[in-house]
């Protein structure tokens, strides 16, 4: 990961500098911090790693590690989950969401970050109501909807349910990055006889462009990682990955715990690949939650 | 000032289409907004009105009056004590979550070398999800888990502790993936106060506490408001974990299992409805109580590049 | 680059207003463009001048009034469509092209073939002399340079009307007057129709032909430098071309061009612009050079005064006086002077306008009881 070997030698000093009196009395507490943070990420290490480790176990009883050691699981938990079709359609439906929120939600997120105009604080709050309600509260009626008009229980259901949350994460997304150009630019080139469209393809996108990889990434993270609206609406061959992981394991006993495993080590490893994609472009924290404040209600 | 001395040009009445226009740009109304229209359009189709039919479907039970669905949920301690379930696993860890953040994200709010790295290990369980933490957990916490076998071999425990198929398997399930949520926002409203606000106050004999208390909390309470709220909507929504994890029958039978079992177990859209509806206000009026307590708060610039 | 033949003889404002919500930011503008004049709208922060420059570019529209252009109707076209060139206080450059790109922007956007795009861009640039930067982006350059390519880029086109928008108010004082004259340069040589909006008043007058002084959104005064410099309209065009001393006085007795006014004892002989009575409350106006210091010539209009504060200006001195009835008075002189001196300050009656105050507002009392010298307050300052 390049990102990671960016060492800046500049840091080490900042913390040094902190005047004497505080770093004694704030010892303590700087030991029961790191404790803390430590404890925290052995504890992840080994939920992780635990799920690793068997899903190369031969056999994993009463033990500390696996009595030997194979990758048949993988082979196994391939053929068995049809991995093959449910990666399809999980990078379908996520590009495909990738594609339609940017769409829908780049000309939006334009309009919102620079004009104001009647009713744009409710318009505003409406779009920020999926992102505040739990999937499950609006992900129900809208499954009886997409049921109901006969879109559910395939490809299509899935990407428009998967939509929802995306578009207004696309619009949180893209705001502050329409906000830091110059509005004048835009219209400097209408002045140069530019109209509506070219503004938006010779001067706006390449200014965009960063904000815009940024949100596409991060919303191919959330929907590749989107349990509950896809668990609503999918049909037996429009699972996505984590979807058919649930069902491998609220399903178990009938299969090997380890092909169980072997299947959330691919679904982890997929996620892992995109992290490391995403944050070549994004940060950490963007990667969470893009919080702008709401306009006060 | 001065009238122009030119005859005004034929056709100078104003035109009811231009008079129509000036009235729009008065309030900012141009052919700009039409980008809105697709967004619009989408979040009418795929939200309010499911939204709406949601609500509408939930005063149609399949029997009984329009209340009756409600009743039934509200009748029926198996079902109204989803709702005290919920926020019985959810309040905890969001509380958690935020308090534990704060003073760690105190500390590492310098930079300093491996910070990145720490911050993308962090983010690592968020992106994971609830699903496979949920499958580690089974491995990690259970009776013969590295974490039981850890606790016996330093004599801690006499036999496995039991913390999967419960409510703690369901609560560390939250810490897991809402922990570094929370740390993540707390960590970023908390750069983005000016740190010579502290230094100002530290030149005026504040000591780190003082500081702590007087200058940077009141800053961050409305973030930290704002975190928990969001923490809080992850763990209300829970539902893969309490299923996985927990004891999808018993004590962490959460009001999403709920209504899960109504739409895709009973086929009675309308109660489930009922319940999603229910779930949704529930939710709303914590988030509300805490926006309400936030906007007393000082929430104006906090001096950073935040 | 040869002069564009102007698209246009002239160019006709009428009633042109812009409301946000219920403020007026432009009230019922009147003004007529001749082709090749150059124009400055000039007034203090917020009083519509950017606001007129933008609904004239089309970049905001119109709440009333319309905008021809000889017979043909602009306000509803949209801004790329009216053919006009604009320079922004920003500079507003694309920071994603180079300076050529950005100078062959609005070319590219007419389709022009390749050939005369790569002509007109190196003559526009050549014209502002920025040859050896042509591959630079603008986040390369200095403030002046990518003035200087605002202005190409605007020009470049051969528009009918070019509009700045305090293009030198983000220089250093320094480049401002270098800027100032290779703008004017320009607008000599290629002859183009220009409208400048500035709140600095000697920038406006050293360019313009015309100028527009505006006021909270309203039209105080149209006219030449000479105009506005000698006679403004009322006391507010006064007080913002450079009038700094404003005094809220009374008609003591006035005659055919001749008032005697009077405050606190203190009585002044003056010029009156516009009606004014005997007994009317009026503001006596006055610039700080037009105030001489120990005259021995001087005979009327005279005021013992103790010096207060001193600032060096290089060749003058630029000073605060106070006579003993508490009057402020802005100087500036060659002589000597240091605080504390008693001296003798003089007006021309003919530099000493007085204007009817306009019961709402009047300056801020330069005028205060002497015996509470603490309330005294400043009429508003030009900066």
């Amino acid at each position: 990961m390049a990102t990671l070997t960016d060492v800046r030698p500049a840091g080490t000093k900042q913390l040094d500098g902190s005047t004497p009196r505080r770093r004694i009395v704030a010892r303590p507490a700087a030991w029961l911090v790191w404790g803390a943070v430590i404890f925290f990420f052995v504890n992840l290490l080994g939920v992780i790693g635990s799920v690793i480790v068997s899903s190369f176990g031969q056999r994993w009883f009463d033990t500390w590690v696996p009595d030997g050691y194979t990758t048949k699981w993988y082979g196994q938990a391939w053929s068995e989950f049809a991995l093959l079709q449910v990666i399809t359609v999980t990078l379908e439906v996520s590009l495909l969401v990738v594609a339609l929120s940017l769409v829908i939600g780049v000309p939006a997120a334009y309009v919102l970050a620079r004009r104001s105009f009647p009713g744009k604080r409710i318009i505003y709050l409406v779009f920020l109501l999926p992102i505040l309600m739990p999937p499950i509260t609006y992900g129900i009626p809208l499954a009886t909807v997409l049921y109901k008009f006969g879109l559910a229980g395939h490809l299509s259901g899935v990407v428009l349910a998967n939509l929802v949350p995306s578009v207004p994460f696309v619009i949180l997304t893209m705001t502050p990055f329409i906000e830091q150009i110059d509005p004048r630019i835009e219209s400097a080139a209408r002045m140069c006889g530019a109209g509506l469209r070219s503004v938006f393809l010779s001067v706006l996108a390449p200014l965009l462009l960063p904000g815009i990889l940024a949100s596409a990434i991060l919303v191919l993270v959330r929907t590749v990682g989107m349990f509950e609206l896809t668990f609503l609406t999918a049909g037996p061959d429009s699972q996505t990955l984590v979807v058919a992981l649930y069902y491998s394991m609220s399903a178990a006993g009938i299969r090997a715990q380890q092909s169980v495993d072997a299947m959330a080590v691919i679904y982890t490893s997929m996620m892992l690949v995109l992290l490391v994609v995403a944050l070549r472009y994004v940060n950490p924290t963007q990667l969470v939650a893009r919080v702008k404040e709401e306009p006060q209600p | 000032m001065t009238s122009p001395p030119t005859a005004p040009p034929a056709g100078r009445p104003r035109s009811p289409r231009a008079h129509w226009q000036h009235r729009l740009a008065e309030r900012g109304i141009d052919r700009q907004l039409w980008l809105l229209v697709p967004a619009l359009l989408f979040v009418v189709l795929l939200f309010l009105y499911p939204f709406f039919y949601g609500l509408g479907l939930s005063f149609q039970p399949t029997k009984g009056g329009p209340f009756s669905d409600y009743a039934r949920f509200f009748g029926d301690a198996y079902e109204r004590d989803t709702i005290w379930i919920t926020l019985r696993i959810a309040l905890p860890a969001a509380v958690l979550n935020v308090v534990a953040s704060v003073p760690i994200a105190y500390r590492m709010r310098g930079r300093f070398r491996g910070k990145r790295l720490i911050t993308i290990l962090l983010v690592v369980p968020i992106t994971l999800g609830t699903v496979l933490t949920a499958q580690g957990l089974l491995n990690f916490l259970g009776p013969t888990g590295w974490f039981n076998r850890v606790l016996l071999a330093l004599h801690l425990a006499d036999e496995p502790v039991r913390l999967i198929h419960n409510y703690w398997g369901v609560f560390f399930s939250l810490i897991i993936t809402g922990f570094p949520f929370a740390f993540l926002l707390v960590l970023s409203y908390l750069s983005g106060i000016d740190p010579t606000l502290e230094r100002a106050a530290a030149t005026l004999g504040a000591g780190w506490w003082q500081r702590f208390r007087t200058i940077t909390l009141p800053l961050l309470m409305p973030g930290l408001a704002t975190t928990f709220c969001l923490t809080f909507v992850l763990a209300f929504s829970v539902f893969p974990s309490a299923v996985l994890v927990g004891n999808p029958a018993g004590e962490t039978r959460v009001i999403s299992i709920a209504a899960y079992q109504a739409a895709y177990e009973q086929y009675d859209y309308p109660y489930a409805s009922a319940i999603a509806v229910i779930m949704g206000v529930v939710e709303l009026v914590i988030i509300a109580l805490v926006l309400a307590a936030r906007s007393r708060l000082y929430t104006g610039s906090t001096g950073g590049k935040g | 680059m040869t002069a564009p033949k102007p698209g246009f003889s002239q160019l006709r404002l009428e009633g042109v207003t812009r409301r946000f919500g219920s403020q007026n930011a432009l009230s019922d503008l009147d003004l007529t463009i001749e082709a090749g004049e150059f124009i400055a709208l000039l007034g203090p922060s917020g009083c519509g001048k950017s606001t007129a420059l933008n609904c004239l570019a089309g970049l905001l529209p119109l709440t009333g009034g319309s905008i021809w252009q000889d017979e043909r109707r602009i306000d509803v076209l949209p801004p790329e469509r009216r053919g006009f060139g604009m320079v922004f206080q920003s500079y507003a450059l694309f920071p994603h092209m180079s300076v050529r790109a950005n100078v062959a922007f609005g070319l590219r956007m007419r389709r022009l073939p390749k050939q005369e795009i790569r002509r007109r861009t190196d003559e526009a640039i050549r014209l502002v002399r920025l040859e050896e930067h042509v591959d630079k982006l603008p986040g390369q350059l200095s403030g002046g340079q990518q003035q200087r390519v605002a202005i190409a880029r605007a020009v470049v086109l051969e528009p009918s009307l070019v509009l700045m928008d305090e293009p030198l108010s983000n220089l250093d004082a320094k480049l401002r007057l270098e800027m100032r004259t290779e703008i004017r340069r320009l607008h000599q040589s290629l002859g183009l129709t220009t409208v400048y909006v500035t709140h600095d008043q000697e920038e406006a007058l050293s360019l313009a032909d015309r100028l527009v002084v505006l006021r909270a959104g309203a039209v105080q005064q149209i006219g030449s430098p000479q105009e506005l410099h000698t006679r403004p309209a009322n006391w507010h065009v006064a007080d913002f071309m450079g009038y700094r001393n404003l005094w809220p006085m009374r008609v003591q007795a006035a005659q055919a061009g001749e008032i005697t006014v009077e405050a606190d004892g203190l009585r002044l002989v003056g010029d009156p612009v516009g009606q004014i009575a005997a007994g009317d409350q009026v503001v006596a106006a006055v610039r700080p050079e037009d105030v001489r210091v120990d005259d021995p010539h001087a005979t009327t209009n005279t005021v013992p005064a103790e010096i207060e504060v001193v600032e060096y200006q290089g060749r003058e001195l630029a000073a605060e006086a106070r006579n003993d009835a508490g009057l402020r008075v802005h100087v500036r002189t060659d002589k000597r002077i240091a605080p504390g001196d008693r001296v003798t300050l003089s007006i021309d009656p003919r530099r000493l306008l007085v204007f009817p105050s306009d019961s709402v507002e009047r300056p801020a009392a330069g005028l205060a009881d002497a015996a509470e010298p603490g309330t005294l307050r400043e009429p508003r300052l030009v900066p």
